[in-house]
């Protein structure tokens, strides 16, 4: 357990306390870090992640790609020998910094879960086409990559349709309030 | 468990399992071949599917990364809609967490117990069973609808992937386990099973949007590995690893990538295979053809390609 003096107690008491994780558990063993398929992509190793909140480091620990990158596989997660559940705690700090206004290290991430999000709220289904073409609008680039959106579509993977819930008061109510 | 046999037409019609069926996005709106397959799977194995009526999205992989509250309520709904006494079978395992994980945390939450009641308007199923695909391996007796098994899939050397699947968060980590069911299943209808390190590797899922080159990385060297080891076809159960294999692989001639349904569907005799793989990227016709695993009917009706 890692003796935290008090200024630097408060990120990690608020994601212990929205995830309800005990990260103080981690040993540090890397095992996430080792079998993480992403690694390469991140700045910080997950587990060094986790070393950043407990010393308090919140600026680097809000700010760093891993957040971002990481995408939730469990493939740490199920590993872990202390059963942290590592996604979960990069889900806090993810909200974390999406509430303090931190410059966000992965933009094309956030931007890509944003349009996720907003065709769900409109169909209460996700619909792949917009998704792909509101992503590439707001990145403002729509010919890198035109190849496999066009195979996609000729192979019918991109329904252009969008198929829909019908009680659309039902997904009203998901996407208000907290 | 209940055996029936092929013959006894009035056994096999009482002994038909019912379950209410989640297919998820992925397999709605891109994996058609997925689900036609996956249907035709079910009714030949005298399982009946009824799609959960007006299911939603369960929020994915972007609702838990940005916005706690739909991720918290829109698995919620999905719970609220399934139908009481029947399981409820979630198609895609990425579902599959999020609304397992959601079930188990209310049904431990007072406080989230009442919130998901004060939502929906009704009280909340304490003795829903919600199951993968996989589970119906551990319900009925496959060989039982196959005369000759072991004759099906003639030696076809397939690699079965399984990408995250079986990864479970700590929550659900007491929940059965499910590995090695790809190998058993397909080996005891005649593929030879070829193993290879990167089976659980997780395939990308999003970051093939979003990172495309991590992505694109990760999907060839679990390509390459799995024809390095002699396969001749990877096998998924999951659409999204599917669609990830195929669309981020940069390799050249890269072996096809078949979905679990598809060889079920196959090996129990299904003759639609028309439909399914026009939507392959890599086309697996060659390969299947020169096994001998297409039939006449499938040359016959080519043209309509
Ligand atoms: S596997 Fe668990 S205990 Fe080991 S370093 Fe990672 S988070 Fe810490
Ligand atoms: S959940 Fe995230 S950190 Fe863990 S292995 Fe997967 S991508 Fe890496």
């Amino acid at each position: 357990m890692i003796n935290q003096d008090e200024g630097r107690q408060t990120l990690a008491d608020e994601i212990k306390a929205s995830s309800g994780i005990n990260f103080n558990a981690c040993l540090h063993c890397k095992t996430c870090a080792n079998g993480c398929p992403f690694l390469e992509g991140m700045d910080y190793a997950p587990n060094a992640v986790i070393r950043l909140i407990q010393f308090g480091m919140e600026e680097e620990a809000l700010k760093c790609s891993t957040i971002w990158v990481c995408v939730g596989c469990n493939t740490c997660s199920s590993c872990c020998p202390m059963a942290i559940d590592i996604p979960a705690v990069m889900d806090g700090l993810r909200h974390k910094a999406l509430e303090k206004g931190v410059k966000i290290a992965e933009p094309d991430v956030l931007n890509f879960h944003t349009e996720v999000l907003n065709t769900v709220k409109k169909y209460g289904r996700t619909h792949k086409l917009e998704i792909m073409m509101r992503y590439k609008l707001k990145k403002m680039d729509f010919f890198s990559d035109m190849g496999v959106g066009l195979k996609m579509l000729k192979k019918r993977k991109l329904d252009l349709t969008p198929s829909k819930v019908q009680d659309k008061k039902a997904i009203e109510k998901i996407f208000k309030g907290k | 468990m209940k055996k029936f046999s092929k013959a006894n037409e009035n056994s096999r019609q009482s002994g038909r399992l019912t379950f209410s069926f989640f297919p998820g996005c992925s397999l709605k709106a891109s994996g058609h071949e997925n689900t036609m397959s996956l249907l035709k799977f079910c009714d030949s194995v005298n399982i009946e599917l009824k799609e959960l009526e007006d299911w939603n999205c369960c929020g994915s992989s972007s609702a838990h990364s940005v916005d706690q509250n739909v991720a918290k309520k829109l698995p919620m709904r999905n719970i609220s809609l399934a139908p009481k006494g029947i399981p409820l079978l979630i198609a895609c395992p990425s579902c599959l967490i999020r609304i397992k994980s959601m079930y188990l945390k209310i049904k431990k939450d007072k406080i989230l117990k009442q919130e998901y009641e004060n939502l929906w308007g009704l009280p909340f199923d304490e003795d829903l069973e919600i199951i993968p695909f996989f589970e119906i391996f551990n319900r009925i007796h496959l060989e039982d609808y196959i005369d000759h098994p072991k004759e099906k899939l003639k030696k076809l050397k397939v690699a079965p992937y399984y990408g995250c699947m079986l990864s479970m968060p700590p929550d659900l980590r007491f929940e059965k386990s499910y590995f090695g069911i790809m190998e058993q299943t397909l080996s005891k209808l005649g593929a030879d099973i070829i193993s290879f390190g990167y089976g659980a590797r997780c395939c990308g899922t999003y970051l093939s949007v979003a990172k495309p080159q991590i992505a694109q990385k990760v999907v060839n060297e679990i390509v390459l590995k799995a024809m390095e080891a002699g396969a001749e076809c990877l096998v998924t159960a999951c659409s999204m690893c599917h669609l990830n294999l195929e669309i981020r692989c940069s390799l050249e001639n890269p072996i096809p990538v078949l979905h679990f349904s598809e060889l079920l569907s196959m090996a129990l005799g299904a003759e639609d295979q028309k439909k399914w793989f026009p939507r392959h990227i890599v086309d697996p016709v060659p390969l299947l053809k020169k096994r001998g695993l297409l039939t006449q009917t499938f040359f016959a009706s080519n043209t309509k390609l």
